[in-house]
């Protein structure tokens, strides 16, 4: 169909976007193997030599990491677990028919276009400050002690934070595929008998199911890199309850340590692209068809 | 055929959406609250700050104490320069992958889609490095650059969905009443694919504005947009619940706005196409 023109044509209007892309991402990606290799910290320019394996030896051993690494995961599953359960169930309900349908799909909404520093400020004072917070009032009007939250569970509660913006995320997503279902298959299956439980379970959920990936995959992809709402709330503490993977690297680049943080960073994204590949071959088929 | 639904489910369903959608929206609105009232009235307890009078001492308070305006032009600066550069190199790109798709144009898709998972915690210290090299630490155009290449995956991605599902027999047809490409582009397709370039802007305006990685790495005051002005609240001073609550209120008003009117955008943008 197209010209031996138009196809040199289109491979020139492809080619800014593909140069940059490819400058953004080998340069940096060498820089980081490249260093990761080096002793090399900006507090000492001039003792600067081949360190081996050590960057990776010392990150790996230290035992913030081991905290971080575990930190991190409990971050993305915990904050999954709330979201997709959560989302289903809001999916479930905003795709029933009642008044005001629109309003409350914008307040349900509204959480995912708060900025991160906003939205943990907001939950850290407003709501979790042991003295003045909102929750803080609530308990002593019952007669109970306000829990401390980011002091003394700053995990979970980092957890609630995250999972209140993305919660949004994961409901807009699943509302969307609840929609597209052929609403004739429910009522067959509804004369047929079926109760709500058989048709959640047999109808609804399979037809879920590659969307509940998709959000998965998508999550963990911005999950493992969640850094502003610990830097606004914790600092990664107290200790190193709090830290997780990001937070622990931006913390050694901000001692100068460029070794250890490329090192660090090499190990970062070596996680995340045992996610992206699952994530590349989902969307990889939906290109096919 | 519409399902039938008796009047008292409706009316249940409706009450329970309505306070679970309250709920979810409530820390968003007692900020907004928040932040129309004194310092002393903020941080008392809930019936406390409905009963008190209303002022907006707190945004003058804001604006005077830390230059919210100068933040405030990074933030437009930012999030509007990198989605227009980006749609700049975005637009030819996805056009020519859309309309003219070779052998390769699946695995160059796929390719541009994988530098958006590379985490940007690998990558701090080499940008970084570069950034001190270059002098474009904590500078506008330093961080334009960097928004611009995180985003530009999703530009054109988003913009490839969209060019997509414009018909290929109009171009055809065109092409066969003698429309040189040229005319072709700017008669035929453009008016076509202005409402898929308008979503991918206004997403793409959205997850810039709420970047907070780059935008606290490398900044410090000059270049430093809402996300690290509001990060400057983290360590608590005397009582500022309602000057932290007027920022902030600035800070999610304009983008709260846009996103409501993104809503069906943002599912396909963020899913790469994935769920439409």
């Amino acid at each position: 169909m197209a010209t031996a023109q138009s196809r040199r044509l289109a491979r020139w209007m492809s080619m800014p976007a593909i140069i940059v892309l490819l400058l953004w991402m080998v340069v940096p990606l060498a820089m980081t193997l490249y260093f990761s290799f080096r002793r090399y910290n900006l507090n000492y320019p001039d003792r600067q030599g081949w360190a081996g394996w050590n960057n990776y030896y010392y990150f790996l051993t230290d035992p913030a990491f081991a905290a971080a690494f575990q930190n991190t995961l409990v971050l993305v599953i915990g904050v999954l677990i709330i979201t997709v359960v959560g989302g289903i169930l809001l999916a479930l309900l905003l795709d029933q028919p009642f008044w005001g349908q629109g309003i409350v799909r914008v307040l349900v909404i509204a959480p995912f276009f708060v900025m991160p520093t906003v939205s943990a400020l907001v939950w850290k004072n407003m709501f979790m400050n042991p003295v003045n917070g909102l929750f803080a009032h609530a308990a002593q009007a019952v007669g109970l002690q306000p829990i401390d939250f980011l002091g003394h569970h700053p995990l979970s509660s980092i957890v609630g934070i995250v999972a209140w913006a993305w919660l949004p995320f994961a409901t807009l997503i699943l509302l969307t595929a609840l929609q597209s279902l052929d609403r004739e298959q429910i009522e067959a299956s509804e004369m047929d008998g079926a109760g709500f439980g058989a048709r959640f379970f047999y109808i609804i959920l399979p037809h879920m199911t590659r969307s509940i990936t998709v959000v998965i995959l998508i999550q963990t992809i911005f999950l493992l890199g969640i850094y502003a709402e610990i830097l606004v709330t914790t600092n990664g503490g107290p200790g190193t309850q709090s830290m997780n993977l990001p937070y622990l690297i931006a913390v050694t680049t901000t001692q100068q340590d460029v070794g250890g943080a490329a090192a660090g960073g090499v190990i970062a994204i070596i996680l995340a692209n045992i996610v992206a590949i699952f994530l590349m071959r989902m969307i990889g088929k939906n290109l096919e068809s | 055929m519409a399902r039938a639904v008796t009047p008292q489910r409706k009316a249940t369903v409706t009450v329970l959406a309505w306070v679970v959608g309250l709920v979810i929206f409530f820390p968003i609105l007692w900020t907004v609250l928040l932040s129309f009232k004194t310092e002393a009235d903020a941080i008392g307890t809930p019936w406390h700050v409905l009963a008190s009078s209303w002022t907006t001492e707190a945004y003058a308070t804001v604006q005077q104490r830390s230059d919210y305006l100068h933040h405030f032009w990074n933030s437009v600066i930012l999030s509007l320069g990198s989605t227009v550069i980006g749609l700049i190199i975005g637009i030819p790109s996805a056009w020519a992958m859309a309309f003219v798709p070779g052998k390769r144009t699946k695995d160059v898709l796929m390719w541009m889609l994988s530098t958006k998972m590379m985490p940007a915690t690998g990558v701090l210290v080499p940008i970084y490095l570069i950034g001190i090299k270059t002098g474009l630490l904590d500078t506008r155009t330093g961080l334009v650059i960097v928004l611009t290449l995180i985003n530009l995956p999703i530009i054109i991605w988003m913009l490839y969905t969209y060019f997509k599902e414009i018909p290929g027999e109009i171009l055809e047809a065109a092409r066969m009443d003698g429309a040189s490409l040229w005319n072709e582009i700017r008669y035929v397709l453009t008016p076509m694919a202005i409402p898929g370039i308008a979503s991918t802007l206004l997403l793409n305006v959205i997850l810039s504005w709420n970047e907070a990685f780059w935008t606290l790495r490398l900044t410090t005051t000059n270049a430093a947009p809402l996300t690290a002005f509001i990060a400057s609240y983290s360590s608590p001073e005397g009582l500022f619940f309602a000057k932290l609550s007027a920022a902030s209120t600035l800070a999610i008003a304009p983008i709260l706005i846009l996103g409501w009117f993104s809503q069906k955008q943002l599912v396909r943008g963020l899913t790469f196409g994935a769920v439409k």
